[in-house]
């Protein structure tokens, strides 16, 4: 079954064209890597898939619920429930600085699933063992690392149980030796068969951990394929001009 | 001096009076003020930015003046004089603190927003778990000021013959002669502002676990 379909979708800030007529889908289970330069609408899909950006055309479809039809969404709540499915981990963490490690992954299972305070404690502080942050539950967002912070920040994603998880460039705010537990936290995800849909720079990480990848430029969607196959033999003459230059000055 | 002493314990409780009523009413109005300002509707904007603007740009003796006398010549009914002192002292001081609620509000990142949103939680949820608490650290400094402004304020309600302490300190200072009552009055002023000074910090200390 497909998690996440989308057909035709395109978005414009104003005059600015920034995804044109997108299609493609997530299946359940799998790994899609999305790639391509800075500025190509990578990070704009995953927000307009999200909501967090309006589409402006196109249809998006969540666990066979329509939030998005030919450019109209549905209405609130069916839009709400849907988007429940859906976790999203953004690239500068957004945790919330005045709760603690713990609060930050049971307050929205409390406050939006409507879990017991006890039931989402257990959840929280088995999801925070199963990131290797154990002992940090009582710790505020200030006091720890970049790596400590976004493996707070996915804990607080999966204590939804979403039916995909979404990564915008999860490892960009984090310097080289930190970036490695991230992605290890993720392979231990994709060995589980979590559905996730990765914006990535991290081409070594994409060719080895993805299932599919997607290249984008420019806004469409340029090629897409296995992910091993499309980094290490091309056939779109855009794609082999990324990842050459990627491959020159890009990190490996 | 006892006596004098006594009579300004009065004045002073009736400024604290004023203080106290204007926070407990000023405080909360200042809130939807603050998202009136901020609204995306300009039916709500430009008339909220009107008020806010007449607030801050008119003196507050003048304000209270108006809003004592207005009734009065608009209808000839007149109302309490410490009641009218309440009244101009709220809608004074609540444009005010609305100012510092929407900087503080619009400084907190969007990023706290997006992930509220897609955690799910609602507008209200959103605003009042997660956003307003993290406004509450940021304006402590910026209230401060405006509640220190505040306690020194209420010397203008002796214009429509409110007796508060500075009112009562004049009239002693008349009668005997003599300016010490006023320089009383000042330590009077001096003491209560260590206390609120006293108490912001302790509310910034309580507040620090966090940045």
């Amino acid at each position: 079954m497909d998690v996440v379909t989308v057909d035709h979708l395109s978005k414009s800030f104003g005059d600015l064209r920034v995804l044109t007529d997108i299609s493609f889908s997530v299946h359940q289970g799998e790994v899609l890597a999305i790639i391509g330069p800075s500025g190509s609408g990578k990070s704009t899909l995953l927000r307009a898939v999200t909501h967090l950006e309006t589409a402006s055309s196109g249809s998006i479809s969540i666990c066979g619920t329509r939030i998005l039809d030919r450019g109209v969404y549905a209405d609130k709540a069916t839009l709400r429930s849907a988007l429940l499915k859906l976790g999203l981990v953004f690239q500068d963490f957004n945790l919330f600085p005045h709760f603690s490690v713990l609060r930050n992954i049971t307050e929205a299972q409390v406050r939006v699933l409507g879990r017991g305070k006890a039931e989402a404690r257990e959840v929280a502080l088995a999801l925070l063992e199963k990131m290797g942050l154990t002992g940090k539950a009582g710790a505020y967002p200030c006091e720890l690392s970049g790596g400590q912070k976004q493996r707070v920040s996915i804990a607080r994603a999966l204590a939804l149980d979403p039916q995909v998880l979404f990564f915008d460039e999860p490892t960009s705010a984090l310097d080289p030796e930190l970036t490695g537990e991230i992605l290890k936290v993720m392979r231990a995800l994709a060995a589980e068969k979590m559905t996730m849909v990765v914006v990535t720079h991290e081409m070594g990480f994409a060719r080895e951990v993805a299932d599919r990848a997607m290249l984008m430029d420019g806004g469409v969607i340029v090629e897409e394929g296995p992910a091993r196959e499309l980094i290490d033999n091309p056939r779109n003459e855009r794609t082999r001009a990324f990842l050459r230059r990627f491959s020159q000055n890009g990190p490996t | 001096m006892v006596k004098l002493l006594g009579a300004m314990l009065q004045g002073s409780l009736v400024s604290l009076e004023i203080f106290f009523l204007t926070l407990v009413f000023a405080l909360p109005l200042a809130l939807p003020v603050a998202l009136g300002r901020m609204s995306a509707s300009r039916l709500l904007r430009v008339p909220v930015n009107l008020y806010i603007l007449v607030m801050r740009g008119t003196p507050l003796i003048l304000q209270i003046l108006f809003v004592y006398f207005a009734p009065y010549y608009l209808f000839e009914a007149s109302y309490d004089r410490f009641t009218a002192v309440i009244v101009a002292f709220t809608i004074n001081y609540a444009a005010y603190f609305a100012e510092i609620y929407r900087g503080g509000i619009q400084s907190i990142a969007k990023g706290q927003y997006e992930a509220a949103k897609v955690l799910g939680f609602t507008r209200a949820d959103t605003f009042f778990r997660i956003v307003l608490p993290q406004v509450v650290k940021r304006i402590l400094p910026a209230s401060a000021n405006e509640v220190i402004t505040l306690v020194k304020d209420t010397a203008l309600a002796q214009t429509i013959g409110v007796a508060e302490l500075f009112r009562v300190a004049q009239n002693a200072s008349a009668r005997q002669f003599s300016t010490t009552p006023i320089f009383v009055a000042g330590v009077f002023y001096f003491v209560m502002n260590w206390a609120v000074s006293e108490l912001f910090l302790r509310a910034e200390r309580k507040l620090e676990y966090y940045s």
